[in-house]
């Protein structure tokens, strides 16, 4: 059966791995190979590396650090950050990576995930999703360059569109960052993320909002979706990842168990 | 010595690395007359079935690959391409391992079928040994071989569809053994062990 995935999701800045609360005051974690090394020993089945200040500010992602992770990890793993053309794409794919995700560039020009689909294959494309409840309107909302509070806004679409929109465009999968419980560790937004995996026929990845060992298998049974991202409950050595597996594998949710 | 066969499509660099951490140095050759002084090589592939063929052929790899004999593995899209017809694009393969390449039928399951899955071996193979039925792989595909005698795993996703392929001095892996962490490991291991 097809484990459900537990992916740890590590910012980068300035080659250092950061953590903000709600997309915002980033605290330096660590080394971002060794943590990379670390977590794939203790059994995450993807990791993903976002460099955070790349689409704030307008370049493509520093390509040394994602040749230095292939090198390193003998997992699959994800890079964004910057990423605006095929040719882009190209650079960071060669370098080892197994897919890419693209979030603001792809809200700025919808065209790139058909471009990056037609070129590198559907397996490939991620689509990154940062999605805000407002609670006036009840609406669900998404946001970009949510890698810098002051240039974070407001997009013209609302997340359900938008979610069927990049997979008419050729998504492969779509992480879906509930921003309202990013960094807060209240748990998964479970109702948004039942009412969007309705809606998508491709992998989904819930992130933001674990904060213990429940809310994973909360999520995995409630809202169906293949993966859960999270960042800090790991950084923080508040779940370790082999009592995760251990714990879903009990609680009868498909998983990877790493002796 | 173990060559990587560079046909243009990316990901290379993925497959060099895995070696390199089992303490072997993969050389990469992009023209198919280097082929014959290795003693055993990969053919990596990502990307569609078409286009990937048309350069095997163009390039002088179909010659070079149907000559060879000494271990070949094909990972992912080089194990479909080894095989006799793909679906994808309705090609003819090399033809060097026999059956045929469909579209995996996942019924309600999301695809393309992207994780780790278990495998359950068939009968015993120098190319499976080690392998029990707890190991898992990483997978990344939509189009998959029929099971038939060349199947050595099989793995389950909306249908059973082979993991692991072999016949003569060729060899297939749908998933990703390089990304496959130790079980990867073991069964790029076994290929390097692997006596024809």
């Amino acid at each position: 059966m097809l484990s459900k995935r537990i992916i740890p999701c590590l910012d980068v800045k300035n080659g250092q791995v950061v953590k903000g609360v709600k997309f915002k005051q980033h605290e330096i974690v660590g080394d971002i190979i060794e943590l990379a090394k670390l977590y794939s020993e203790q059994g995450a089945d993807e990791l993903v590396f976002y460099e955070i200040s790349a689409s704030v500010e307008k370049r493509l992602l520093d390509l040394n650090w994602v040749r230095d992770i292939a090198r390193n990890i003998d997992i699959p793993f994800c890079v964004a950050g910057g990423i605006k053309s095929v040719s882009d794409a190209a650079k960071v794919l060669e370098q080892g990576a197994d897919k890419i995700s693209i979030n603001s560039p792809a809200i700025a020009r919808p065209e790139l995930i058909k471009e990056l689909h037609d070129e590198f294959g559907k397996q490939c494309v991620v689509v990154g999703v940062d999605s805000f409840y407002d609670e006036q309107s009840g609406e669900f909302l998404v946001y970009q360059l949510t890698g810098d509070p002051n240039a974070a806004s407001q997009t013209r679409y609302k997340t359900q569109e938008w979610i069927s929109k990049v997979q008419e465009l050729g998504a492969g999968e779509i992480v879906l960052n509930c921003m309202n419980q990013d960094g807060v560790r209240k748990g998964y937004d479970i109702k948004q993320l039942k009412e969007m995996r309705a809606l998508c026929d491709i992998p989904l990845i819930a992130s933001g909002g674990a904060g213990k060992i429940e809310d994973f298998s909360e999520v995995f049974n409630q809202t169906n979706v293949d993966g859960a991202l999270a960042a800090s409950v790991f950084h923080k050595q508040v779940i370790q990842i082999p009592t995760l597996k251990q714990y879903l594998a009990n609680n009868k949710v498909a998983t990877r168990l790493c002796s | 010595m173990i060559a990587i066969i560079n046909t243009g499509c990316a990901n290379i660099n993925s497959v060099r690395f895995a070696f390199e951490r089992l303490g072997v140095t993969p050389e990469i050759i992009s023209t198919p007359s280097q082929l014959n002084k290795f003693d055993r090589a990969i053919l990596p592939g990502v990307g569609h079935a078409n286009v990937a063929m048309k350069r095997l052929v163009e390039q002088g790899w179909k010659e070079a690959i149907s000559r060879y004999d000494k271990p070949l593995m094909g990972i992912c899209l080089g194990m479909q391409l080894l095989c006799d017809y793909s679906e994808e694009g309705n090609i003819d393969g090399l033809g060097m391992i026999n059956g045929q390449i469909k579209q995996l039928q996942t019924g309600a399951l999301t695809s393309p079928h992207m994780g780790w899955n278990t495998i359950q071996t068939v009968g015993q193979h120098p190319l499976t040994k080690g392998i029990d039925a707890n190991d898992q792989v990483y997978f990344v595909h939509s189009f998959a071989h029929t099971v038939n005698e060349a199947t050595l795993a099989q793995c389950e996703y909306g249908q059973s569809f082979s993991a692991i392929v072999a016949q003569d001095n060729y060899a297939g892996m749908q998933f990703h053994p390089e990304k496959s962490a130790k079980v990867g490991a073991k069964l790029l291991n076994n290929f390097m062990q692997w006596q024809v």
